[in-house]
């Protein structure tokens, strides 16, 4: 990157800013003839000096007043054409910053992506965000104007000295004295600024780190009870901040009030010295007031030159501060990382290691002199203790680190000078700890095959257009004009011919995985769109029937109590059998729906009102003496009661008030409060009050006023049960089971999940509910998945895109034992005719492989079959032995 | 069943007979009433233990595995508490229960029956006073079944 701003500017918007120079210049046209305009109409059109009327203009005879108006039309429309200049100018300028800035930005996050890997332990994201997307922020400001208002505000200056030569040189020189002194001392306060300026920028980037470094580690701050100390230390880094600041602004001001004293020294000069001239009749007193006029005249832009001198310099530090961060040693070619071959060829032949070196930042040998060759097809183990170099190999063979020293070449070919199209694609690496996206299960699988745009969205009309403007400013800034919205799956790459292939294969990888069932769980417990998957909702309502079937079996029949629209669901809540139906929207979720005017409506109408408050009356006694001993922080308040523990002496408080005879008394308030306890009750789970017949009734009763009375604007808020139609916000499961497991069966859930499994499974729908489950959302980082999930995502990722060699270090390690295994063997037997490249923690696991490298402080010690190593004597033995 | 009508039953069982109604109702209401079919286990031998078990109604078999296969070694009905011995020393079951009939039970998961013994002292003494005097037993029926030997090996 260009290493100081002038140059940066100067490359990318010299045009714009020769536009602006020149608009700027341009606009002093109008300015001078605004300015003069008052004078003529004071003048001419009202005193009527040096004129005569009527006044002949271009041939027309003019009276006064009509003379008049013109030049005050005249007046009018020089300020329309000066705002129009001014406004040109700013939205130019406004622009060009923009592109510029946005040129800088993303030519930095270019940067990061080149980074080689071992920068990331010294600069963390925590300094990179910072420095990307706030501290270039006022740089684009500055540049729009970097030459313009110099060159503008110069001019100025320059044409007030002129005039002031051409009137008095004596007086002008006099005017320009002070300026020198001016001149050495600015620069030299601004410098001990600049300094404090370039602190300040860097203090802010740790404080920036340290917030990132507490999000990332917060389990540790509470497991170890830091958070004082933390904030002690975040309280020391805003106190340098502070400080810095404290000192920039001191001295920023001193150097404006030192600037505006000598401005002032102009005239006091001018009036003690020419002053006592004038007295001594040696200057008359005209000479005097001009001199001050023009000396004041020639202040204003020497101003705006200093303003712009400090913003120059400021935006010059951190300009300066941002690159020095993104060049650091080693990085990517941008050729070999964009650049797109016209055929990609399967890597084959030999793998062959030549004198491998790698060495750490501080020069220690990682890897030394490793050499070895195999046929790309075998499958190698490595094996090693921790620090023996193993994981630096397969991170250097995925060229993920780039040798100090030596080659690896395939087929002949040095995988250094390979283009990323070919590495990225041919080659695939897991390691321990890969990363998640948080996006799609889908998209992470299908991660590994988007590369590049292959298939163009196509837009139409006023979408083109857009489209194509967006286009143009993209290139305007140097930006990539990839569209991301084009399909850009290389379902070539995965050997399918679209989507639906791809999920097949997709899923096919997660079986070798064994994550297939994990996801055709997500699947159950995701929703679909009937409309946009007619089949699919069709085909679950079979199953709906089919399982229905099955729950005849008598020892089955008790597991799922079944939604029948004129029978109570002992096993859901209040709010579900009032409803019956799903919420759509948040008009009425069941939380609240105690509050809903028109549930209220509804449980008056069926004369429920009384009998909700007695529960609710209920509920609210017998939590309050359960849960009145208990201190507040108590995990049974979270697991168990229906009222908060905050809440809970409000309730204690309100029942000391509310006789049970009385509730219809109550305030609106205390009544809402009380009415809201019995929805969230289920009969046969609750047993904290007693559900009998007739209320069951009652409430299957106001479940039919519910939804006769339903008024127009809540018909869209609710989905009614209905045993012969695919409920869109339901899940799957729901949409099968079409009822409440029972409480208190045992096993009752997993007997519920093995029979919807068969019902599933009857139908072979297995895999159209795991292609459901694609679309479960991975949360931040992966997070909403456990470690082992995953571990196996990250390899299924790999799988997809039918590498030919596979890197995998220490790939199987978070997978529980029993997993583990099967995953290996399957990986194995997948790329039985491909390449492995496998570093193991365990050397028992090596004896599947063609060929053993045994690492040891660097170095390779032995290299050979499982066999040929397993003797007295060897390193690998010694291996063996540790398990 | 109410939750007083659980109260009770809880009142029956020897090891919560001395709690008070309060902190039994809280028992009964924190506890998860469940239900088991004849045939149905409540926890298999050597498993490890997650809850313990008040037996509400039914029967059921405790079995022990034996080189010889399954062998049932007691049987347990209406207010037995079973499976504390697991969820005590972290050791894994030493027998499996099998529900013989229809079995009602309230299960007391491990992590609610720590905080009750550790919130309710009452509570503690009351299961070292069980379990002592089931220590007791278990030696005197030792005792019984040494002496018993010696005769054996004596006559």
């Amino acid at each position: 990157m260009e290493k100081s701003i002038y140059t940066f500017i100067i490359k990318y918007s010299l045009r714009q800013q020769i536009i602006l120079t020149v608009l700027s210049f341009a606009s002093f046209v109008p300015y001078y003839y605004y300015l003069t305009m008052p004078k003529t109409i004071v003048n001419q059109g009202i005193s009527g000096k040096d004129i005569t009327f009527p006044y002949n203009l271009l041939g027309q005879e003019l009276s006064q007043t009509t003379y008049l108006l013109m030049l005050t039309a005249a007046f009018l429309g020089l300020v329309i054409v000066q705002q129009c200049f001014k406004y040109s100018i700013n939205v130019y300028q406004g622009i060009s910053g923009e592109r510029m800035l946005r040129r800088l930005r993303y030519e930095l996050y270019a940067h990061v992506l080149r980074f080689p890997l071992p920068t990331f332990r010294k600069l963390s994201q925590g300094e990179i965000i910072p420095m990307i997307v706030a501290e270039t922020e006022s740089l684009g400001g500055f540049i729009a104007e970097s030459f313009s208002t110099p060159l503008f505000q110069g001019g100025l200056f320059l044409v007030s000295l002129g005039f002031l030569f051409v009137q008095n040189w004596a007086i002008a020189l006099a005017a320009l004295a002070l300026y020198p002194f001016q001149l050495y001392i600015i620069p030299k306060m601004q410098r001990k600024v600049n300094l404090l300026g370039k602190e300040r920028v860097k203090a802010a980037r740790r404080l920036s780190d340290r917030i990132g470094e507490s999000i990332q580690g917060v389990q540790e701050v509470h497991a170890h009870n830091t958070a004082r100390r933390l904030l002690s230390e975040f309280s020391q880094r805003l106190g340098d901040i502070y400080w810095t600041r404290f000192e920039i602004f001191q001295r920023k001001f001193m150097i404006k009030f030192l600037n505006n004293f000598l401005q002032q020294a102009g005239p006091f000069l001018f009036y003690s010295i020419g002053g006592y001239l004038a007295i001594r009749q040696q200057l008359d007193v005209g000479t005097i007031v001009a001199a001050v006029a023009a000396h004041k005249e020639m202040g204003a832009p020497l101003k705006e030159l200093l303003n712009h001198y400090q913003q120059r310099e400021d935006a010059r530090i951190k300009y300066e501060q941002v690159i020095a961060q993104f060049d650091p040693d080693g990085m990517r070619d941008p050729r070999l990382q964009l650049a797109e071959p016209d055929k990609i060829e399967p890597l084959a032949g030999e793998l062959q290691v030549s004198q491998l070196n790698l060495a750490d930042e501080a020069g220690n040998a990682l890897i030394e002199n490793v050499s070895f060759q195999v046929p790309l097809e075998s499958h190698v183990a490595v094996v090693g203790n921790a620090g023996s170099g193993r994981e630096d190999l397969a991170l250097l063979l995925a060229r993920l680190l780039f040798p100090g020293k030596g080659k690896i070449a395939i087929g002949g070919n040095d995988i250094a000078q390979l283009p990323e199209a070919v590495t990225g694609r041919r080659i695939a690496y897991v390691g321990a700890s890969p990363y998640i996206f948080n996006a799609s299960i889908e998209s992470n699988l299908f991660y590994g095959l988007r590369h590049l745009p292959l298939l163009p969205r196509q837009y139409q009309g006023e979408e083109l257009k857009r489209h194509q403007t967006h286009l143009r400013e993209a290139a305007a800034s140097g930006n990539s004009t990839d569209d991301p919205a084009a399909d850009w799956t290389d379902y070539a790459a995965a050997g399918v011919e679209d989507m639906a292939g791809l999920r097949e294969a997709g899923i096919r990888a997660l079986r070798i995985v064994q994550l297939h069932d994990d996801v055709y769980q997500f699947g159950l417990r995701g929703t679909i769109n009937p409309n946009r998957e007619p089949d699919l909702a069709e085909a679950i309502l079979k199953a709906r029937a089919a399982f229905r079937d099955k729950l005849a079996r008598p020892e089955v029949s008790k597991l799922v109590e079944g939604w029948d629209r004129a029978r109570y669901n002992r096993n859901a809540t209040v709010a579900e059998n009032l409803m019956f139906g799903n919420p759509v929207g948040d008009a009425l979720v069941p939380e609240r729906l105690a509050e809903h005017p028109y549930v209220l409506q509804v449980l008056d109408k069926v004369g429920l009102t009384d009998t909700f408050l007695k529960l609710g009356h209920q509920v609210a006694a017998t939590t309050v003496e359960l849960f009145a001993d208990l201190p507040p922080d108590h995990e049974f308040f979270q697991q168990f009661s229906f009222i908060s523990s905050e809440d809970l002496p409000l309730m204690q408080e309100l029942l000391g008030r509310a006789s049970k005879e009385r509730l219809g008394e109550l305030k609106a308030e205390d009544r809402a409060r009380l009415m809201s306890l019995p929805f969230k009750l289920i009969p046969d789970r609750h047993r904290l009050v007693q559900f009998d017949e007739e209320l069951m009734a009652r409430i299957v009763q106001a479940r039919e006023v519910f939804a006769s009375d339903l008024p127009e604007n809540l018909r869209h808020a609710v989905a009614f049960l209905d045993r012969e139609k695919y409920s869109a916000v339901a899940t799957i499961q729901d949409n099968i089971l079409f009822g409440k497991v029972v409480y208190g069966q045992a096993q009752a859930a997993e007997m519920v999940s093995g029979l919807i499994g068969e019902v599933i499974d009857d139908l072979g729908l297995r895999n159209r509910v795991a292609m459901v489950g694609l679309n479960f959302e991975c949360g931040i980082a992966g997070g909403r998945l456990t470690q082992a999930q995953r571990q196996k995502l990250a390899i299924a990722r790999c799988i997809v895109k039918r590498p030919d060699l596979f890197i995998l270090s220490d790939a199987t390690l978070p997978l529980d034992s029993a997993s583990q295994g099967k995953v290996f063997e399957a990986i194995l037997e997948e790329f039985r005719s491909r390449g492995i490249v496998w570093s193991l923690q365990r050397a028992q696991l090596a004896s599947r492989f063609d060929r053993i490298l045994v690492m040891r402080s660097g170095r390779l010690v032995e290299q050979g079959g499982f066999d040929e190593l397993d003797r007295e004597g060897t390193h690998f033995r010694e291996l063996l032995a540790q398990e | 069943m109410s939750l007083n009508e659980e109260v009770e039953l809880l009142r029956n069982i020897p090891l919560f007979a001395k709690l008070e109604a309060s902190k039994l109702k809280l028992l009964a209401f924190t506890s998860e009433r469940l239900t088991f079919q004849p045939g149905q286990s409540l926890f298999r031998q050597g498993d490890m233990g997650d809850a313990a078990y008040i037996i509400v109604s039914g029967e059921a078999d405790v079995i022990v595995d034996t080189p010889k296969g399954p062998l049932k070694v007691a049987g347990v009905k209406k207010n037995d508490f079973v499976g504390e011995i697991a969820i005590l020393c972290d050791v894994p079951r030493t027998a499996t229960i099998t529900a013989q009939s229809e079995l009602t039970t309230l299960r007391i998961s491990k992590d609610l029956f720590f905080r009750l013994i550790s919130e309710f002292p009452q509570m503690a003494v009351e299961i070292m006073r069980v379990l002592a005097q089931r220590l007791e037993k278990t030696t005197s029926d030792l005792r019984d079944t040494n002496a018993r030997l010696r005769q054996l090996q004596g006559g």
